[in-house]
């Protein structure tokens, strides 16, 4: 069959567990992996007669997320009961945001490929309730585990604008920055802190015709990997359904679908949205938020620059790759290490260097993040104008960073206890090339005259030289006088 | 009097519920809702224009808890009302098709 041309349209809905100490509607405390059903209380258990009462930094934290994904602020919001008849949550409803979400109409901006950045619209945010866990079954029945239940949940629906498995996956990662760097989620996926359902379908154009193909769901994926694969599989799954059948969206064909990660493809779980009817009302045990300007200033204060602004700026202002720009945004603790020591007067690439090349490994053998290692970003700087005016060499200064990271110090101090300083004095090195020409008249000829030799005498110069210095003379400066002084 | 709940409507109501009704039941309930919709009716008659709708019928605003943990039960005291358990957990029968997962 002939290729088709055709748009992929993703929309994702992403749930992000918040980093409180307790639940969203009680004092329980938050754990993860504990035994099961001891973090629990009357309220998450639903008992009849107990009330929620709504934990305030939970809010806050979902307002700061949706304050860096430029949404509007509603100075108005409430909660409401959206039915829900699972055993995984006992009340029989789940405490969610309906028709007064607390944010609504942002974007968040995501890295592509090409090192350009591309808006994807949110369509809102708002704060609700996790469910407890079906961990296991016996039989014909399930084991309930409750601890989750409660787990403050931000929910955040995109707009259906990203175009490609890539695209998807940019945006759940930059997610997951923007909220590690915000703190206000651990963002472990591991840990079911982040789970995604995108929402796919094809715009396929067929002899000068626009069709859509049927929306699907895929439910519950907590990996980047699952997002990306299970968006690429539904591409190539919904291209030749389309081609076989020639189905199109109509009211109601959107199916349900689950990623099968050992086969690596999704599976159906429900074809017709029974029409869903969640039958949402106000929370009658909550009362609304009134969100005031200064309520709200206060939480603006507590926004950080943005990673993606951090890298767009590393690679523009200072001249790095765009790779390095991501390492180095990959934490904020590292991109605000980074900055900080650059804005002392170093050199971008240098600080850059030392810290992708060694203090990121070495922090990570310690784990810890790079600022806890015991290097002040004054040291830093200081080591890197070292290294940069040819007071040290690379090499040394890489010793002298590990040594920093081990025991502290002022590079200066190190270098010179450890012998590390080079020499750039003309008139001493000048010295040591003058004997080791004078030793080397064999390779001074090869230098000179031999085309053939020439270069590889020349080294070996250079490291004569060297070894006389015991690694300690500029090598700038002394290929600088080698070459003026055999005319190369 | 007309039937504003009608049976088909009944049965939808009690599968969302899931309620299981005899035949009797739905002819009764669908009589039953149908008045108490009529009567309800009678708040058509207010004139709603202007007025904002209500979110909470009390007048409170941000009752807000600090984050800070307080005691949960213990696993006995958690399961002691629970009609089965399996160790620490509860036992529920399965729910078929489920998808579950808030």
């Amino acid at each position: 069959m002939a290729d088709l041309d055709y748009k992929v349209i993703v929309g994702l809905e992403i749930h992000v567990h918040l980093a409180t100490k307790t639940k969203i509607f009680c004092g329980c405390e938050l754990a993860y992996g504990d035994t099961a059903n001891t973090h629990v209380c009357p309220v998450c258990l639903g008992m009849p007669g107990s009330l929620p009462v709504m934990n305030k930094t939970a809010l806050e934290y979902s307002i700061l997320t949706g304050l860096a994904l430029n949404c509007e602020i509603a100075k108005f919001t409430k909660w409401d009961r959206k039915s829900y008849y699972y055993p995984d949550l006992p009340k029989n409803y789940q405490i969610s945001q309906y028709d007064l979400p607390f944010s609504e109409h942002g974007y968040i901006e995501i890295p592509l490929e090409s090192g350009e950045t591309k808006k994807i619209r949110i369509l809102r945010a708002h704060l609700e309730e996790d469910a407890g866990k079906n961990t296991h079954t016996l039989g014909n029945f399930s084991a309930i585990d409750l601890n989750r239940a409660g787990t403050p949940l931000l929910e955040i629906v995109t707009e259906p604008d990203m175009n490609s498995a890539e695209e998807v996956g940019a945006l759940a990662r930059e997610l997951q920055r923007i909220v590690r760097y915000l703190g206000v989620s651990e963002g472990d996926m591991q840990k079911g802190h982040m789970r995604f359902e995108p929402n796919i379908n094809l715009h396929i154009t067929k002899n000068g015709e626009v069709f859509k193909t049927p929306i699907s769901e895929v439910k519950n994926l907590n990996s980047f990997r699952a997002v990306e694969r299970s968006v690429a599989y539904e591409v190539r799954r919904q291209l030749a359904a389309f081609e076989e059948t020639g189905v199109t969206m109509q009211m109601g064909n959107k199916a349900t679908y689950g990623w099968d990660d050992d086969k690596q493809m999704t599976v159906l779980q429900r074809e017709k949205e029974e029409a869903h009817d969640y039958r949402y009302f106000p929370d009658p045990d909550l009362v609304p938020v009134d969100i005031d300007d200064a309520w709200l200033g206060e939480i603006k204060g507590r926004l950080c620059e943005l990673p993606i602004q951090m890298q767009v700026r590393f690679a523009k202002e200072y001249g790095l790759s765009d790779y390095d720009a991501g390492v180095l945004t990959a934490d904020r603790a590292t991109a605000e290490f980074f900055d900080g020591t650059v804005k002392l007067g170093a050199d971008a690439k240098r600080v850059c260097n030392l810290l992708t090349q060694t203090g990121l490994k070495l922090a990570n053998e310690k784990g810890v993040s790079v600022d806890q290692l015991r290097i002040s970003m004054e040291n830093l700087a200081k080591l890197a104008k070292m290294a940069d005016g040819g007071d040290v060499s690379a090499s040394a200064a890489t010793t002298i960073f590990e040594e920093m990271a081990e025991n502290g110090g002022d590079p200066a101090q190190i270098a010179e206890a450890k012998n590390l300083v080079q020499k750039s004095d003309a008139g001493e090195i000048e010295a040591l090339v003058d004997a080791v020409l004078a030793e080397n008249a064999k390779a001074v000829e090869d230098a000179k005259n031999n085309p053939k030799k020439g270069k590889k005498a020349m080294g070996f110069l250079m490291g004569q030289v060297m070894q006389k210095s015991k690694g300690q003379a500029n090598p700038k400066i002394v290929s600088q006088l080698l070459n003026q002084k055999l005319n190369v | 009097m007309t039937t504003k709940i009608d049976e088909a409507q009944v049965r939808r109501v009690a599968l969302l519920g899931r309620l299981e009704l005899s035949d009797e039941e739905v002819a009764q309930f669908s009589g039953q809702l149908s008045d108490i919709v009529t009567y309800i009716e009678k708040l058509n008659e207010l004139d709603t224009d202007n007025v904002e709708p209500l979110a909470h019928c009390l007048p409170v605003h941000n009752v807000l808890r600090e984050d800070v943990p307080k005691p949960s039960l213990t696993n006995d005291q958690a399961l002691a009302n629970a009609p089965a358990r399996e160790n620490e957990y509860f036992k529920m029968p399965k729910v078929l098709g489920d998808n579950s997962g808030a």
